[in-house]
């Protein structure tokens, strides 16, 4: 089991037990954690899946293909390390993954 | 007792409602009862990924079972309710037992608009098929093989997914179209012939302007083997493996038109999801409501549109009434290109396009008073997430910075 941390934007912790092989994005769909909405399934259509993963594990990650770059860039409240979670494999290296969430998926 | 809430149609915003009401704090029961034999699942996928053997059938589940237990949303699958008593405050099931509710909400979806030609009323045919549900698709499957022969009816977004996976895994395909073009309900021209050139370079050929006149049944009346129809007037025959009908969806909204609900192209909701009956509210594909967007009402047929409502139906639910403002926007997926379409173009004056119609990647822009009420976004995504600010912000814009694909779009508002 790999445990991922997600914060919403008010600073509560959710800490959940995620799956090898399915999306970080699924993991807290699982978990009812509030803040991602992932409108599309998981196919890097909506970025309302949108969450900011910190510099030290961002460097751990397969780097976002084009899709993902396309939605992440005009997404809300963008940060330099923002990333869409349904497009990150949860693997055991990903144990401890801290995923921060932004105030809104779907406005300004 | 416990304050208890039924949700009636686990579907997709059926699922995001109870998770939602959860997720919101609601501590009272949640019962969540649906038909089918499956949990809440995205349909989205039937007709891409699925169809396509891409995807398993855990993998359009949006929750796994345990989440619901976990979460003590009693989801009952396999669970048809027959009836609404609003003055007893109970519904009825299939198997005659009833339910006690202190609120209800329907999100019972619709079914797809069948073919309506004459003798076909009575005939079980095993070829003819639609694709809202799992079972649909499981029950089509077995035909999707290299060489058969598929004529498809009706050109909306369905009927060019179910195309596209249906060349790629090798079979002829055929769709047939009432209109002179292709989603002419929802698209400009220009995308229009972009979708249907991008169609026929990968092997689909299009009948349009196209009146299907009768299906050619087998003797003991099980199988289609061929469809008649008049293309611009000229008669033809088309043979037949398989037959698809895409032509829409009908709301289910029988449940509450015998309850002496307001129905009219869905069960008419206010901007909090309810309905007249304070007790009862509507959502989803189901549900007609105010749109801030268009100023009048709307019955939406997508995804985002169904989670939205549920997490509007959710804070009226707790209390927290919160009106439903989101602006329409619909994706869809043929060849592995993105579409993506945000707004309503009905009423547009101008279509101004970037990039080029002849290569893969197009967008339209519908405006009205200088402002971008609508866009049409094929594989562009960054180009999407402007378009919704556009719409969202209805700002004025430069029509020739607008159509220079050299200038970004997050910088065209004026
Ligand atoms: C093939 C296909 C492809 C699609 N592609 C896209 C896409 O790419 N993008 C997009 O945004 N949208 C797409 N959609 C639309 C999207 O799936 C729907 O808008 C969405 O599912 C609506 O959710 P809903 O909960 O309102 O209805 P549904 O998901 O249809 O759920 C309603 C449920 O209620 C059940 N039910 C009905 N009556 C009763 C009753 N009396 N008792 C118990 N249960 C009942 C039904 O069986 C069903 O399970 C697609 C739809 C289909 C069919
Ligand atoms: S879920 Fe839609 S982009 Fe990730």
């Amino acid at each position: 089991m790999t445990k991922i941390k997600f914060i919403e934007a008010d600073g509560k912790e959710h800490q959940v037990e995620a799956q090898e092989g399915q999306s970080v994005m699924q993991a807290a769909m699982d978990n009812l954690v509030p803040g991602i909405v992932a409108e599309c399934g998981g196919f890097a259509s909506c970025a309302t899946c949108h969450g900011y993963v910190d510099e030290a594990w961002l460097k751990k990650l397969p780097p976002p293909d084009s899709a993902e770059e396309g939605m992440i860039s005009c997404a809300y409240h963008v940060q330099p390390n923002s990333r869409l979670t349904c497009q990150i494999k949860v693997t055991p290296a990903l144990d401890g993954l801290v995923v921060r969430l932004p105030v809104s998926q779907t406005s300004e | 007792m416990e304050e208890r809430i039924i949700i009636v149609g686990a579907g997709q915003a059926g699922g995001e409602l109870a998770s939602s009401l959860r997720k919101q704090g609601y501590k009272g029961r949640v019962l969540l009862l649906g038909d089918e034999a499956h949990p809440p699942y995205q349909r989205p996928p039937l007709s891409k990924g699925f169809l396509q053997g891409k995807l398993s059938l855990t993998e359009l589940y949006l929750k796994p079972l345990a989440t619901y237990e976990r979460f003590d949303i009693e989801l009952k699958t396999g669970t048809r309710v027959e009836a609404i008593d609003r003055a007893t405050k109970e519904v009825s099931l299939g198997d005659g037992s009833r339910l006690a509710y202190d609120k209800l909400v329907l999100a019972t979806g619709g079914r797809a608009r069948p073919l309506n030609l004459p003798g076909l009323e009575d005939a079980r045919l095993e070829n003819l098929f639609s694709v809202r549900s799992i079972s649909d698709v499981e029950a089509m499957r077995g035909r999707f093989v290299p060489g058969n022969r598929l004529v498809i009816i009706g050109g909306g977004y369905v009927g060019l997914e179910v195309a596209a996976v249906a060349v790629q895994l090798g079979l002829h395909v055929t769709l047939l179209e009432a209109a002179p073009r292709l989603l002419s309900r929802v698209t400009g021209p220009e995308v229009s012939s972009f979708i249907e050139r991008f169609h026929r370079e990968r092997g689909v050929e299009f009948r349009l302007s196209c009146e299907v006149r009768g299906l050619e049944l087998d003797e003991a009346r099980r199988q289609v083997r061929g469809v008649s129809l008049a293309c611009q007037g000229a008669p033809e025959r088309l043979e037949a493996d398989l037959v698809l009908v895409g032509i829409g969806l009908i709301p289910n909204t029988e449940l509450a038109s015998a309850a002496g609900l307001a129905v009219d192209n869905g069960i008419v909701v206010d901007e909090y999801a309810c309905t007249a009956d304070p007790n009862i509210l509507a959502i989803g594909d189901c549900a007609n409501q105010p749109s801030a967007y268009t100023g009048g009402r709307i019955r939406l047929e997508s995804v985002p549109n169904a989670v939205e409502h549920a997490r509007v139906a959710a804070a009226t639910l707790v209390g927290k009434m919160e009106p439903y403002a989101a602006i329409p926007w619909f994706w869809s997926d043929q060849y592995g290109v993105k579409l993506q379409m945000v707004g309503l173009s009905t009423g547009y004056e101008q279509c101004v396009t970037r990039g080029s119609v002849d290569g893969k990647e197009f967008s339209a822009f519908y405006l009205k008073d200088r402002r971008v009420i609508a866009a049409d976004v094929i594989g562009r995504p960054a180009e999407f997430m402007a378009a919704r600010r556009l719409v969202s912000s209805r700002a004025e814009v430069d029509v020739t910075r607008l159509g220079d694909a050299a200038v970004p779009l997050n910088s065209i508002a004026a």
